[in-house]
């Protein structure tokens, strides 16, 4: 009983980083590009500029949700599936 | 003195005596050089004691096993099936990470480990923290002490998680699924640390030579000093895990920043572009210190629970 309680707050496990993982990867992926993006500057054509110069950490940031939002579409499907028939079987 | 390890096949440098032959600085994978024979080699003294075992019950039949044509090709076929097996994990294992790189990270020897450790605990006499190449290629840990390898950290990683499984034995908390909970604990952390790290080189577009791997054996560096702290935290109590909680923060944190100030930050030596980039050196210096700043916090959290 007490070894629950100290552990309480920072037992990690692997499953709860996977948990982790797919909550943020689904939120990412969640982002419309033409509805949200673009209306707040982040549309990715938006990103035009600094032809010599690296790309800014914004640049960055949008090549990086585009990417993951096209890489990630398909199997976020089959994970998110994986993962409602675990939790509904297993809790 | 000329180091020719163009091709990780050196041959010992340093006054070694006469190295066996085909000993490399990389060692060599040399399981795959004669399956055939070895396969052969295995499978001959079963089949002749199952022959010499059996021929007391009178069975004659087996005596034939091996003479047997049949058998022959059936164990032809099953070596051969073995070979595609094995060359087919290969592939498969050299797609996700290139093996050859992994094992730079192992070629380490006890010279390279003793100082490494020493630098680890006391960083503040070492003068040169270059890693040095060899025709674009970073010299093995064998012949550069700055090196990063994974040998240490991962027998770091394995006796913390048979320290911590002491420490809470004494305390007697101890359950065996315990210690897998503190594993993968620490396992998670040094994931997350890997992840956050490699998202903001890219968002910063550092263009160093870090590897994941090269992320991965920095961030397993920590756990000798957790190592050490909770050592001195069992052997002296809350006093003395303070001190080498304070000390192995100290020295850590001067390591880390030593060793990737010199692979982040651009050299200074060279500014011929100081274009507006002036928020550059500003954002990879705090990457760098706030690197070194998660490290005690991360000891902190994962030791004070073994010391109470």
């Amino acid at each position: 009983r007490r070894l629950r309680t100290c552990w309480d707050n920072m037992a990690f496990t692997l499953y709860s980083l996977i948990q982790a993982a797919i909550l943020c990867v689904n939120a990412v992926a969640v982002l419309h590009e033409e509805r949200f993006l673009t209306k707040i500057g982040w549309g990715v054509d938006q990103s035009v500029g600094g032809f010599g110069d690296e790309p800014g950490i914004k640049v960055q940031l949008m090549n990086l949700v585009r990417s993951v939002r096209t890489v990630m579409r398909v199997p976020l499907i089959a994970v998110n599936s994986v993962c409602i028939v675990l939790l509904l079987l297993f809790g | 003195e000329d180091l020719d390890c163009h091709s990780y096949n050196n041959v010992g440098q340093r006054g070694r005596a006469a190295p066996p032959a085909g000993d490399s600085v990389l060692f060599e994978d040399t399981s795959s050089a004669a399956p055939a024979m070895n396969n052969q080699g295995y499978y001959t003294p079963g089949y002749n004691m199952g022959g010499t075992s059996n021929d007391m019950q009178g069975g004659a039949g087996v005596n034939n096993l091996f003479t047997d044509p049949m058998a022959n090709a059936a164990m032809m076929y099953g070596s051969s099936l073995a070979n595609q097996g094995k060359d087919m994990v290969n592939k498969e294992i050299s797609r996700f990470m290139s093996v050859n790189k992994l094992k730079y990270f192992f070629a380490v020897d006890t010279r390279y480990v003793l100082k490494k450790l020493m630098i680890l605990m006391f960083p503040y006499t070492h003068q040169d923290w270059e890693v040095r190449y060899h025709r674009d290629t970073p010299l093995t840990p064998r012949q550069d002490v700055n090196a990063p390898d994974l040998y240490i950290p991962t027998m770091a990683f394995i006796t913390y998680i048979l320290l911590a499984g002491m420490a809470l034995g004494i305390q007697k908390r101890f359950s065996p699924e315990v210690l897998g909970l503190c594993a993968s604990t620490a396992l998670v952390w040094i994931i997350i640390e890997v992840l956050v790290m490699l998202l903001s080189l890219y968002l910063l577009t550092v263009h160093s030579d870090l590897s994941t791997f090269d992320l991965i054996a920095y961030s397993g560096y920590k756990y000798v000093g957790m190592i050490f702290t909770v050592l001195c935290g069992l052997l002296f109590g809350s006093d003395g895990y303070f001190v080498a909680l304070a000390w192995s923060s100290c020295a850590l944190m001067f390591f880390i920043v030593r060793s990737l100030k010199m692979k982040i930050l651009p050299s200074l030596s060279s500014d011929s572009m100081g274009m507006g980039s002036s928020a550059k050196p500003q954002l990879r210096l705090y990457i760098t210190v706030a690197t070194a700043v998660f490290q005690p916090i991360i000891i902190y959290w994962l030791t004070s629970h073994l010391v109470r």
